[in-house]
C-alpha cells in the first residue's frame, strides 16, 4: 500500500469528474451476479466442511432400507432427500462429500497451473530471447494437444487417485494463464519503470518480484477464478469416465459414471450430482467474468 | 502473406513433430503391457515374446519412434494392434460421422449463440439481456456429459422426439450435436454481444441512424455483418476445443466417430490408434488456429500479418 501515498498527489491534479472511484471490493459487491456466484460458493465450501453434521448417513455406507425390495434406488424422498443410488448409499451425503472432492482439486490442480502459467509466462515475456522462444514454442505445442485426449492418456497411465488427478489437470490447464501473462509481461518489461530499476541496479528477481509481479495480481486473480471452473468441469469429466477419481471416494463425476447405466429408470442420480457441478463451475465463472470487469480498467464502463 | 504462410506451416509441422514425439513416449510409459493384451491372458511366455519381436516393440523406444515418423512422412499411420486393421483406415472409416458431427455443433452454436448476442445486445441493460447472458454462462459452465444425458432422457426416454443414440438420420444428429454445441454457443453469445455493442456505437451507425435509415435495415444492413465478423473468426478456434468434447459425446450418445475410436482404443491399450487420434486432433487445432489466423486480416485490414 506504499504505492497509494505516491499516486496521490498526481490524482489531486487530475480534474474531478463524478463520484471518486471506489475500492475492487465495492465495486464487484454492487454486481448481484458477483454477489450470486458468490453466495453459491461460500454455500458449497460450506456444505463441504460441515458435510458430518448436515447429514446423518456416511457416504459410503450401504443401507438396507436405501433400496427397495426388488433391489433398485430410491426416488427422493423424506427420510433420503435426494434419493439414494445404486448400492443403496444416500445421494445427498455423496453430493456433500463429493463437494470436498471437487473444491480441493479445482483449488490444488488450478493453484499449481497457475503457478507453472505465471512462472512460464512471466519468465518467457521477461526474458525473451532464446529462453522466452524456447518456453513459448513449448506453450504452442501444449495448446496442439487435445487437452482432454492428453489428460486421459496421462490418467490411464499414472493409476488415478484425487493428487494424480489434480497434477493431471494442472499438466493441461497451465497453457492458457501462460499466454495471458506472457503478453502482459513483454509489454511492462518495456515501460519506463523497469528501465529505470534495472539502471538503478536492481537484479532481474528482484524487478520480476517487486516490480512485474504486482502488475499482474489482477489478471492472475481472474485466470485463477475462471479456471477453477474449468478445473471442476474437466474432474468431473474424467472421474464420468471412470478415469478420475476412483470410488468409493465420492465425486460428482464418478457418482454419474457409477450410476449412468441405470439413469433411465433413476434419472436423479444423474440430475442431481449434474447440477452440483453446474452450480459450482456457474458460480466462479460469474465471479471471475465480474472480477474481470472491476480489475480490468480497459473494461471498465463497458456494460 | 505467403512468407508468412510458409513460416506458419513450418512451425506447424514443428509442433506437429512435438506432439507425436510427447504422445509416443507417453504411451510408451503406460504401465499395461500392449503385448500382454494381444497375447491374451493365457499365452506362453514365447508367444508373448514372439508378438513382442514382431510388432518391433523389443527395439529401443528412439528405434521404435524413428520407424514410427519414417511410417508417417509415407502416409502410414501404423497398424492397429487389436484388429489388426491400417489405423489411417480405421480414423479415415470414422472421421466423416465426427466431422458431421461437428458441423452440427457449429450450426447449434451459430444459431443460438449469435441470435441470444444480437438480442442481448439490442436490449442492452434489459431483463432480457441480463437472462440471455445467465443462460450463456450456464451455458459455459455445463458439463457436456451432464447435458447430454439430460437431453436424452428428456427428448428421447421420456418424449420419444429423437433416437436415444446411434447414427444414420438427421435425427440422430440433434441431440448429439446441441451437446457438444452448447459450451460454445454461450461463449458465441457473449462474443456476438460484446462485439454488437461496439458496433452499435461506432460513428457509422450513427451516420446512418441521421441520415434516416430505418432502425431495421441500420441493424441488418449495416451493424450485423461488421459484428459477426471477428465472432465468425473464432470457429477455427472451436475446432480444438471440439476435440475434447467429442470423447464424451460420442460416448454418450453412441457415435460412431474417431472420439469413441479414441475412447475403445485408450481402453484396450492400443497404442496405434491413440497416436493416429491425438495427431488427427492435433493437426485439426493446428490447421483450425492458422484459419482463424488467416481469417483475422481479413476481416480487420487494420491487423497485419507478421
Amino acid at each position: 500500500m506504499s504505492d497509494t501515498s505516491g499516486t496521490q498527489p498526481v490524482r489531486a491534479l487530475l480534474p474531478v469528474t463524478g463520484p471518486r472511484p471506489k475500492g475492487v471490493w465495492a465495486r464487484l459487491m454492487r454486481r448481484k451476479l458477483a454477489l450470486f456466484g458468490l453466495g453459491l460458493i461460500v454455500a458449497v465450501v460450506a456444505g463441504a466442511i460441515l458435510a458430518p453434521w448436515l447429514t446423518p448417513y456416511d457416504p459410503n455406507e450401504q443401507r438396507f432400507e436405501g433400496l427397495t425390495l426388488t433391489g433398485a434406488p430410491l426416488p427422493p424422498n423424506a427420510d433420503f432427500l435426494l434419493g439414494t443410488d445404486l448400492l443403496g448409499r444416500d445421494l445427498l451425503t455423496r453430493i456433500l462429500y463429493g463437494a470436498r472432492t471437487s473444491l480441493i482439486i479445482g483449488v490444488v490442480a488450478n493453484g499449481i497451473a497457475l503457478v507453472i502459467g505465471t512462472v512460464i509466462g512471466v519468465t518467457a515475456g521477461y526474458f525473451r530471447g532464446f529462453y522466452g522462444a524456447v518456453l513459448m514454442r513449448f506453450t504452442d505445442l501444449m495448446m496442439a494437444f487435445p487437452a482432454l485426449l492428453l489428460a486421459i492418456c496421462l490418467a490411464a497411465i499414472f493409476q488415478p487417485s484425487l493428487w494424480i488427478v489434480a497434477m493431471v489437470i494442472a499438466i493441461v490447464n497451465w497453457v492458457q494463464t501462460a499466454r495471458v501473462l506472457y503478453t502482459e509481461t513483454t509489454s511492462l518489461a518495456e515501460r519506463e519503470f523497469i528501465a529505470a530499476e534495472k539502471t538503478l541496479g536492481a537484479g532481474h528477481a528482484r524487478i520480476l518480484i517487486r516490480h512485474i509481479l504486482p502488475h499482474l495480481v489482477p489478471t492472475i486473480i481472474v485466470w485463477g477464478t475462471l479456471g477453477i471452473s474449468t478445473t471442476v468441469l474437466l474432474e468431473a469429466t474424467l472421474s464420468f469416465l471412470g478415469i478420475g477419481v476412483q470410488p468409493p471416494t465420492p465425486s460428482w463425476g464418478n457418482i454419474i459414471f457409477e450410476n449412468q447405466t441405470y439413469f433411465q429408470a433413476a434419472p436423479w442420480l444423474v440430475f442431481f450430482p449434474g447440477a452440483a457441478i453446474l452450480i459450482l463451475a456457474l458460480s466462479f465463472n460469474l465471479l471471475g467474468d465480474a472480477l474481470r470487469d472491476v480489475l480490468d480498467p480497459t473494461q471498465r464502463g463497458r456494460d | 502473406m505467403a512468407a508468412y504462410l510458409i513460416r506458419r506451416l513450418m512451425v506447424s509441422v514443428l509442433i506437429l513433430l512435438g506432439v507425436s514425439f510427447i504422445t509416443f513416449f507417453l504411451l510408451y510409459a503406460l504401465p499395461a503391457d500392449p503385448v500382454r493384451q494381444i497375447a491374451g491372458r493365457s499365452a506362453t511366455a514365447q508367444t508373448v515374446e514372439n508378438i513382442r519381436q514382431q510388432l518391433g516393440l523389443d527395439q529401443p523406444l528412439l528405434v521404435q519412434y524413428w520407424r514410427y515418423l519414417t511410417g508417417l512422412v509415407q502416409g502410414d499411420l501404423g497398424r492397429s494392434y487389436l484388429q489388426r486393421t491400417e489405423v489411417g483406415t480405421l480414423i479415415a472409416a470414422r472421421l466423416p460421422a465426427s466431422l458431421l458431427l461437428m458441423a452440427g455443433a457449429i450450426g447449434c452454436e451459430l444459431v443460438l449463440g449469435l441470435t441470444m448476442g444480437v438480442i442481448a445486445a439490442l436490449r442492452r441493460g434489459t431483463a432480457t439481456d441480463q437472462t440471455l447472458m445467465i443462460a450463456s454462462f450456464v451455458g459455459v459452465s455445463a458439463p457436456q456429459f451432464v447435458v447430454g444425458l439430460l437431453l436424452l432422457y428428456v427428448f428421447a426416454v421420456q418424449l420419444g422426439w429423437f433416437p436415444i443414440g446411434g447414427y444414420g438420420t438427421w435425427a440422430h444428429l440433434v441431440l448429439p450435436s446441441v451437446t457438444l454445441g452448447i459450451m460454445g454457443s454461450g461463449w458465441y453469445s457473449r462474443m456476438m454481444r460484446s462485439s454488437m455493442v461496439d458496433v452499435l456505437r461506432a460513428d457509422y451507425i450513427r451516420t446512418a441512424r441521421a441520415k434516416g435509415l430505418a432502425r431495421r435495415r441500420v441493424i441488418l444492413r449495416h451493424a450485423l455483418p461488421n459484428a459477426i465478423l471477428p465472432v465468425i473468426a473464432m470457429i477455427g478456434i472451436d475446432i480444438g476445443i471440439f476435440m475434447g468434447g467429442i470423447v464424451v459425446v460420442e460416448s454418450v450418445f453412441g457415435w460412431p466417430g474417431i472420439g469413441q475410436l479414441a475412447w475403445q482404443a485408450i481402453q484396450r491399450v492400443d497404442i496405434p490408434i491413440i497416436m493416429g487420434v491425438t495427431l488427427v486432433s492435433a493437426c485439426a487445432i493446428v490447421i483450425g488456429n492458422l484459419l482463424a489466423d488467416l481469417v483475422t486480416p481479413l476481416i480487420d485490414p487494420r491487423i497485419k500479418l507478421r
